[in-house]
């Protein structure tokens, strides 16, 4: 069964088709891609699917349920994580307390479980740290943990920020250009995080400008173009298609030379 | 427990065992009494402007109006209608608790300053209704006599220091319950709200219901302080729903600091003193008052708790960024290794 499925997408902002008519699956245990030149409507795909935007057409449904309508916090909670283009982070806390925020959609317990400290306010509180603690050490920062947000640099943030999804324990992550920001040498690791997030049994969905990382990661790319389809496929499918070496790798050499 | 280490948690021990211990000195001076007592009430409310504005970043400006609802909840309802204190008190908590809720579901349909503009006029249409529908109200001939809270027959809260203590036990719950806040889940919400509202909204929380239960906890605790303050004066009138008052909690907090547990109590009591050193000077304390607090704003904007905290917090973070550090290397597994020094000369960089 598929994990995410999007069938005929759209959303239209005025007279304008930011996007239009996306079909996506998401087979669970893969990576799969969204490539496509500036403005194709990659991010507002993200923000359809997680819910910041509602579609003006088309289904969303992941685990089998219908999430068309779904607001944020409800997405995250039925499993559907993300990450920001701009790196988001709480920047006045530490990089511990930032992931810890990322259980917050995961304790039940409330006001009065902290005011008389039940058994449940105490068994919580551990789990919470616990599972925070293991996410930055799953993404590499764990010796970070105390350090402000605003002080670390911005790779260590951009795993921060995985890790803050990760607690969350999500089926799904959504990674908004992950590398954007990270010089090229350093990809590879980053490469290397993102891939073992299968493993750990959460399935990606990724936007990325850098293409050698993506050809590198991706078990399934799609390609948009204003908004439409341009084609889907494996790596090497696509990086044979003429339609897309017009659009989008064509145009990006030019832009080169 | 570690807490009993923590500089934070000693401060603010210190100045509630201070202030415990007001009644043994100044006992046997009702004045001076009576305005530590109202400076609690104030401490009450501004705990409840703490939950809405210092922890989660809206500026309320409606706090001075639920002073009043609980204020005149609890004077109209032991003179005219003559119930119990206690009973009358219940009420003034549900009544703010409810209204609190209502003009939440309108108000946090605003944001910023819209949401301050908009709060301002619920606390200005509170003070208008108190102060014209006379015949519920007195309006500006006000309420004698407000009953003292019942004791049972065992304590006897008509003396100065029976009330001080009794109120002090009300706010000590009251810093408890931040205290608690804080340092839960829910403080963590709140606080991700305050930081931003997007991010908070992508890890799944539900930004719209928990500013709706902060807006009407703030408002009940408004109310309580305002209950005791009628109870405390005896004798209330319009200016206890008054939008100075909100300004007035507004400076309270701004002095002690705002989303720190001591800080509503520092700041309530500072201000205070303030007021009562600069009495004889009456509305032109204000131009004395207006410099010391432009000058607090701008050089310790987190206010006096904020700014010794920011200390303690320094030193803190310094330790455990050490331990870590050290952890991690004593580990120094080998996958990691090139992650850790790409990382670290990029960190030198960034310096």
């Amino acid at each position: 069964m598929m994990l995410l499925e999007i069938h005929g997408l759209g959303k239209r902002f005025g007279g304008l088709d930011a996007v239009k008519d996306v079909d996506l699956d998401v087979e669970a245990g893969q990576i799969t891609a969204v490539i496509g030149p500036n403005g194709a409507g990659k991010s507002t795909l993200f923000n359809l699917v997680h819910g910041f935007y509602r579609p003006t057409s088309g289904t969303v449904t992941f685990n089998g349920r219908n999430i068309t309508q779904s607001s944020p916090h409800s997405t995250v909670a039925d499993g559907i994580a993300r990450t920001f283009q701009t790196t988001h982070l709480f920047d006045d806390t530490t990089l511990l307390e930032n992931v810890l925020a990322g259980r917050i959609v995961r304790s039940k317990s409330n006001v009065f479980d902290a005011i008389f400290h039940t058994p449940r306010h105490r068994r919580e509180t551990k789990i919470n740290h616990d599972t925070a603690l293991e996410a930055l050490e799953f993404c590499g920062v764990s010796e970070y943990r105390n350090d402000l947000a605003s002080n670390v640099p911005q790779e260590v943030q951009k795993r921060t920020a995985v890790a803050m999804a990760l607690a969350t324990e999500p089926e799904l992550i959504l990674l908004d250009e992950p590398a954007g920001g990270i010089p090229e040498e350093e990809t590879t690791d980053f490469g290397n995080l993102i891939r073992s997030l299968p493993k750990r049994g959460v399935s990606v969905l990724l936007v990325e400008h850098k293409m050698s990382m993506i050809m590198d990661l991706a078990d399934k790319i799609l390609v948009l173009d204003h908004g439409q389809k341009l084609a889907i496929g494996t790596p090497e499918e696509i990086q044979s298609n003429p339609d897309v070496i017009r659009a989008y790798l064509g145009s990006a050499k030019d832009e080169e030379n | 427990m570690n807490g009993l280490k923590n500089p934070r948690v000693i401060g603010t021990l210190v100045v509630l065992l201070l202030l415990a211990l007001t009644p043994v000195v100044f006992g046997n001076e009702n004045y001076i009494m009576r305005v530590v007592t109202v400076g609690l009430c104030s401490a009450i409310a501004v705990y409840g402007m703490n939950i809405i504005l210092g922890f989660t970043g809206q500026l309320s400006l409606a706090q001075g109006g639920f002073f009043g609802i609980g204020a005149y909840a609890v004077g109209l309802l032991t003179t005219d209608y003559d119930w119990s204190f206690w009973s009358a008190f219940a009420a003034a908590v549900v009544g703010t608790a409810v209204i609190g809720y209502l003009s939440g579901l309108i108000a946090l349909r605003t944001k910023d300053e819209y949401f301050a503009i908009f709060t301002m006029a619920i606390g200005f249409i509170i003070y208008l209704t108190i102060s014209r529908w006379e015949s519920v109200t007195h309006a500006h001939s006000g309420v004698n006599n407000v009953k003292f809270p019942e004791g049972g027959g065992i304590l006897d809260f008509s003396t100065p220091t029976a009330m001080f203590y009794l109120v002090f036990v009300v706010l000590l719950v009251t810093v408890y319950i931040t205290f608690a806040i804080r340092r839960s889940s829910v403080g963590r919400t709140l606080l991700t709200i305050r930081t931003s509202e997007d991010l908070a909204d992508a890890i799944g929380v539900s930004v719209g219901m928990s500013k709706q239960l902060a807006f009407a906890a703030s408002a009940v605790l408004g109310g309580v302080g305002g209950a005791f303050y009628a109870t405390v004066v005896g004798f209330i009138g319009p200016d206890a729903a008054s939008v100075d008052k909100t300004f007035e909690f507004l400076m309270f907090i701004l002095v002690g600091g705002m989303g720190t547990v001591a800080g509503p109590l520092v700041g309530s009591m500072i201000v205070t003193y303030l007021f009562e050193f600069f009495q004889d000077f009456q509305a032109y304390r204000f131009i004395v008052l207006g410099p010391i607090i432009i000058a607090l704003v701008i050089f310790a904007p987190r206010g006096i708790v904020g700014y010794l905290g920011g200390f303690v917090d320094k030193r803190n973070r310094k330790k455990r960024v050490e331990a870590a550090r050290s952890e991690a290397n004593s580990k120094s597994s080998a996958p990691h290794d090139t992650t850790d020094a790409s990382a670290s000369t990029h960190a030198e960089r960034t310096k």
